[in-house]
């Protein structure tokens, strides 16, 4: 009964003609709306209402079981402590490097790698395998690798006579260390989406270069980089989005230490929860959630719009 | 004709350089963390403290093995049940309720439509708020049980499947629906007899992605499903991270042994995973 209902209402727009439009009214539709029901149903209950409730929850002092509405505080003790500032810094800077050094790397890799050079197959998988590697197996992999004294690296740049930092005990440095293993195990991905990209375009357009004389840098500068754009934009939303949540590669390298010179969003709301204020862990997802918004949202906008311009 | 042979030479020695030199460099930078693992994972306790990169003096790789199973009460046997459960249960409840929704989309014109994408797209971008989560998985009765996990990564990957289903579903032709309806079969039959077994090559695709994504999940199982009784294998490792500090042969072990399924999926389905990730390259 409801289904029929639904279908006048939702079909009625799409058809054409009149009677059309009785017909299919009087049917059960072929593509019920129901189909939508168990996957809303779930995404609804754990998605969109917590997302929703949030906005309320990071207004209250808050205890699981009950909550006290007060205000803005939350937001005004973000803002106010200096560390929990910083965390939003630190996440601005992560995601900024680690998705730049993913594009450049990414597409420098990719052009090398679909080149005619041998052991092409085998190299593009060495490359793209620690994506498939968990990030706490890299992280912990690396936080021994990075060891000030026994570690691997700095181990190796003895053998060349210099004296490696304190990859993750120095304060200045812990953020940069761990954003460079995320691009480590990161650069992979957006090689192999930047090898989509160049392989599908037209060998017609590099031959035409070159009967007009390019060489291959010309080649790269005015005919592969300029069709990148599509692939370039994937590359960038999809380690902006992932760079700006990282939590998983920083709790496991640093837990936001030392101090709180590695802290990120993600790692703060943890944090507050773990130390039980629901309030403000809740009010550092907001803030999360509007950075994501604010960053993602116009930058989808202009890079999409950019290519309908040309 | 003899600039012709200068440049196939060219070509010959820029193919054998630069291979080589990608060769060496990667080996240096990719493949001496997997050795380092591994060469650690098989030596003694004495001699892994030492974290050298060389090849084990004396191996025991099956004893740390032994060993490291063996640990907390044979909590990595629990922890590798539970994340197989957690991944085989949410992928297949995943690509259901997706292919379903994916289907719905691409073929029926509703006003609904630009709601239902909008929501689409916000699940791949927003962050999920944690401490309401678990507010309203407690009030459901189903926050820490590995059925509340699992309908928590259902709900979190779930964008992406849709926009996969979505996709394929264009490809394939409305007069296949058409016939079968014709043929007397209804909105179910149609779609699960007829349709789903279509998508085979995207459905393969998509479990594959978001089995590696699940079974590397960390984030959600240390909030959702907290204690050691539903710990999943990336917790347990977590936890053996501050407990082994002084046996890292048993801790590299570990890493080993999460890493190898990883190894083995990208053996078998290469293509499918490189077609899944990359999607989107090309069109934008």
């Amino acid at each position: 009964m409801t289904d029929t209902l639904h279908a006048r209402t939702q079909e009625a727009p799409a058809s054409i003609d009149a009677p059309d439009r009785t017909r299919k009214a009087r049917k059960r539709s072929t593509y019920p709306m129901w189909f939508y029901a168990p996957a809303g149903v779930i995404y609804g209950a754990l998605f969109v209402i917590p997302t929703f409730a949030s906005f309320y929850f990071a207004l209250t002092r808050w205890t699981i079981f009950d909550s006290e509405f007060i205000g803005l505080e939350n937001f005004t003790t973000f803002f106010a402590e200096p560390y929990l500032f910083e965390s939003l810094l630190n996440t601005l800077f992560y995601a900024t490097f680690t998705s730049g050094a993913k594009v450049v790397l990414g597409l420098l890799l990719a052009v090398f790698l679909s080149s005619q050079i041998i052991a092409r197959g085998y190299l593009r998988s060495v490359v793209f395998f620690p994506v498939l590697v968990s990030a706490v197996g890299v992280g912990v992999t690396f936080s021994v690798l990075m060891d000030p004294f026994d570690g691997l690296i700095n181990k190796a740049l003895a053998v060349f006579g210099v004296e490696g930092p304190g990859w993750l005990t120095d304060p200045d440095l812990a953020l940069f260390s761990v954003a460079f293993v995320d691009v480590w195990r990161g650069v992979g991905l957006a090689t192999l989406i930047y090898i989509a990209g160049i392989v599908a375009i037209p060998q017609e357009y590099f031959e035409a270069a070159k009967v007009d004389g390019a060489n291959a840098w010309h080649r790269f500068w005015h005919v592969t980089l300029p069709l990148m754009r599509p692939a370039t934009t994937t590359v960038i939303i999809l380690s902006l989005i992932g760079g700006l949540r990282s939590f998983d590669l920083i709790w496991t390298m640093t837990k936001g230490g030392p101090g709180f010179s590695s802290d990120v969003l993600a790692s703060v709301v943890y944090k507050q929860y773990q130390a039980g204020f629901y309030g403000l862990s809740t009010a550092g997802n907001v803030v999360l959630f509007v950075l994501v918004a604010a960053i993602i949202i116009p930058l989808f906008w202009f890079l999409n719009r950019k290519e309908v311009d040309q | 004709m003899s600039t012709a042979v200068q440049t196939s030479k060219l070509n010959r020695t820029y193919s054998r350089l630069g291979g080589l030199a990608g060769i060496i460099v990667t080996a240096v930078v990719f493949l001496v963390p997997f050795a380092f693992i591994f060469v650690t994972a098989s030596k003694t306790r004495a001699e892994a403290s030492l974290l050298e990169f060389s090849w084990p003096t004396e191996w025991a790789f099956v004893e740390n093995l032994v060993e490291v199973v063996q640990s907390r009460d044979y909590i990595l046997i629990t922890a590798f049940i539970n994340s197989t459960i957690l991944t085989v249960g949410s992928v297949t409840i995943m690509v259901v309720v997706s292919a379903m929704v994916g289907y719905v989309l691409q073929r029926r014109k509703s006003r609904w439509n630009p709601l239902i994408n909008f929501l689409v797209l916000a699940g791949l971008i927003v962050p999920p708020a944690v401490v309401p989560t678990i507010w309203v998985m407690q009030g459901l009765g189903i926050y820490k049980t590995l059925h509340g996990l699992i309908l928590i990564e259902v709900a979190f990957g779930m964008a992406f499947c849709i926009l996969m289903f979505r996709a394929f579903v264009s490809t394939i032709p409305r007069e296949l629906d058409e016939a079968a309806t014709m043929d007397g079969a209804g909105p179910v039959r149609l779609f699960f007899k007829v349709i789903f077994p279509l998508l085979r090559s995207v459905i393969v695709t998509v479990i594959v992605v978001q089995s590696v994504t699940v079974f590397n999940d960390f984030q959600n199982p240390l909030y959702f499903l907290p204690g050691d009784k539903g710990a999943t294998v990336q917790v347990t490792l977590y936890n053996f991270q501050g407990q082994f500090s002084t046996s890292w042969n048993l801790l590299f072990m570990d890493i080993l042994l999460i890493t190898v399924p990883m190894l083995i999926m990208y053996i078998f389905f290469n293509r499918q995973i490189v077609a899944g990730m990359t999607s989107g390259a090309v069109k934008g």
